[in-house]
């Protein structure tokens, strides 16, 4: 989809920004630039969409090589959000979104309906938010406009620089997590800047890691994290590789099955024997449609007419994509042992304890060394 | 508050008016004829003739070059057109005239001329501050999306820099009001000449049929130009938390 080959830009006064860099990031891959400042990360994304000139080197976007196009029209048919956002104050955020369809010289009726299909994916109420000024807008609001107008045409590549920089990490973190879900659904090609190692690892399918203009490894998050090809790259991702890991895996896929699962409208006798045969003092419980109800224990069983009564609601549990750290940091706060995995309807899928998150973590390690 | 400066501005423009008016009802001072109605209203004409030829003028030339002072590869010129800008600002609009009257002339057409250099001065700062004060990021975006030069001049700095512009013009208008008076003094006609056959024959009455109709053009034109203003400042600008 994107290649690069042996990009190379100096600029006049000789200062080399990037240098014989290479690589490939394929149609639905969202790639991370990640490196320290002054790496040439932005350069090189800038590049792509011919902001800044190459002075060397190729880049090729589908096979056609980016020079022999109209850097205008190149630039409509790619994504492009910044740090900063940019949005123009002078427009409402209907006219900011509908920027690159104007340019396009869509209808007037479509671009204001693909500006409301994309407040909706941003998660902003269309009706409230389309007639409004960017200067009414918070700053997440504002970066939440930002994502939605680089999306506006619908255009297959998007160039991201730095798009949840400038916000309070609270909002970062959710704004990262609604454009992974966006990206899930839209499977964009995608060059993302970042100095952030998390973000990377969050974000990105493949990481590019740079250095002075170089590349240092390019390669997914877990490669960067347990076969560091040198050791800027150990440095760069830290002491705290295993943590940082833990964010590679979904609660999905390493969750097990509960040892034990006890239905509610079981009768309390039964339920008991069942407990007793299994060795177990405590147990998930669910419904009859396999909704997660909490857990009861042996103890409460004594005397009581139904199990309904006596179960122990949950005070957390995780969705199938609640990645391993959150997870654990979710089990460490409610002081929990076992935390239950549900899907959207509250249906049980599985459990996570800290047994199986310590083998996951130590498998990790050991591939990696090997 | 607003109905304070509304009042205000009423009460002295009847104020103004007025005395107008009351001089030239009377007339007459002993033996001395004050400026007929006709004679004052076209003062008043040719007064603003010289004012709205030199500032349209100015505007013409002056907008495109403060534009272009902005433009990359125009950019050396910017310190050098603020430099003459605020020098040429400084210079007192007595001297100014003068200076014109000496090197081309009597009549309209160097008072025309010297207005239109006077006026030009602050549209060219005004613009250059009002294009190179916008947001980077902004013109980046615009850049990025895939706007061409002309429609990121047309559609994002054009319409961000209007009210500083609109305020350049403003305040050249109002300045020029005042200059196109002292313009009487090299014969370009308008009230300045009132003015100055007032001061030559020391009638209080005659100087006032000059002056108040010319402080009465400076109030409104500047209470105009704050209007268009404010119709030019996009309406995202305005709201401010």
């Amino acid at each position: 989809m994107i290649k690069l080959e042996n990009v190379g830009k100096t600029y006049p006064d000789g200062t080399v920004a990037v240098k014989n860099l290479s690589l490939e990031i394929t149609k639905g891959e969202f790639c991370v630039f990640l490196g320290p400042s002054g790496c040439g990360k932005t350069t090189c994304m800038k590049m792509i969409n011919r902001l800044i000139p190459l002075t060397s080197g190729k880049i090729y976007i589908d096979g056609v090589d980016i020079t022999q196009q109209n850097p205008v029209d190149l630039r409509r048919d790619i994504g492009y959000a910044i740090q900063n956002i940019g949005l123009f104050p002078h427009l409402t955020v209907c006219e900011n979104i509908g920027t690159v369809p104007m340019l396009k010289k869509w209808p007037k009726e479509r671009r204001r309906k693909r500006a409301e299909e994309l407040l909706a994916l941003v998660g902003m109420e269309p009706k409230t938010y389309i007639d409004k000024y960017p200067s009414e807008l918070s700053g997440g609001q504002q970066q939440r406009v930002g994502v939605a107008r680089c999306l506006g045409a619908d255009p297959p590549i998007l160039l991201m620089d730095e798009p949840f920089g400038a916000i309070d990490p609270i909002t970062r973190s959710r704004l990262q997590d609604e454009f992974l879900k966006i990206q899930g659904k839209l499977k964009k090609t995608i060059a993302f800047v970042t100095h952030d190692i998390n973000e990377a690892i969050k974000m990105g399918d493949r990481i590019a890691l740079m250095r002075k203009g170089t590349l240092v490894q390019y390669g997914e998050p877990s490669e960067l994290l347990y076969s560091p090809e040198n050791e800027f790259v150990q440095d760069f991702v830290g002491s705290d590789r295993v943590l940082k890991g833990m964010r590679l895996h979904k609660a999905k896929d390493v969750m097990q099955e509960p040892p034990l699962t006890i239905r509610s409208n079981d009768t309390p006798q039964n339920v008991r024997s069942i407990m007793e045969d299994n060795m177990q003092r405590w147990a998930i419980t669910v419904d009859e449609d396999k909704h997660f109800l909490g857990w009861i224990t042996h103890e409460d069983i004594v005397d009581t007419k139904s199990i309904k009564d006596i179960v122990i609601p949950p005070t957390v549990t995780a969705s199938p994509n609640t990645p391993l750290n959150d997870a654990l940091s979710l089990m460490l706060n409610s002081a929990i042992g076992t935390l239950a995995v549900v899907d959207d309807d509250e249906k049980l899928l599985g459990v996570l304890s800290f047994q199986i998150i310590r083998d996951v973590l130590g498998e990790q390690i050991e591939n990696g060394d090997s | 508050m607003r109905f304070g400066k509304k009042g205000i501005f009423y009460t002295i423009l009847i104020i103004l008016v007025g005395l107008t008016i009351w001089m030239t009802v009377k007339g007459e001072v002993g033996i001395f004829k004050l400026a007929p109605a006709s004679k004052v209203f076209s003062a008043i004409v040719r007064h603003l003739q010289i004012v709205v030829v030199a500032e349209v003028l100015a505007i013409i030339v002056g907008i495109p070059i403060g534009f272009l002072g902005t433009r990359h590869s125009f950019r050396f010129i910017s310190p050098v057109l603020m430099g003459i800008a605020n020098v040429g600002q400084t210079i007192p609009t007595l001297a100014f005239i003068g200076i014109a009257g000496a090197l081309l002339g009597m009549g309209y057409n160097a008072a025309v001329i010297a207005l239109f250099v006077y006026a030009i001065l602050p549209i060219i700062r005004n613009t250059n501050a009002g294009i190179s004060t916008i947001n980077p990021a902004i013109l980046e975006a615009a850049k990025g999306m895939g706007m061409s030069p002309m429609q990121v001049t047309a559609r994002v700095e054009i319409p961000l820099a209007m009210p500083v512009i609109i305020a350049g013009i403003r305040t050249s208008t109002v300045l020029n009001v005042g200059t196109a008076a002292v313009a009487g003094m090299i014969g370009a006609g308008g009230l300045g000449e009132l003015i100055v056959t007032g001061i030559a024959v020391r009638v209080t009455e005659l100087i006032i049929q000059g002056a108040a109709p010319t402080a009465a053009l400076a109030i409104i034109l500047d209470a105009l130009l704050n209007k268009a203003r404010d119709a030019a400042t996009p309406r995202g600008l305005e709201i401010r938390e």
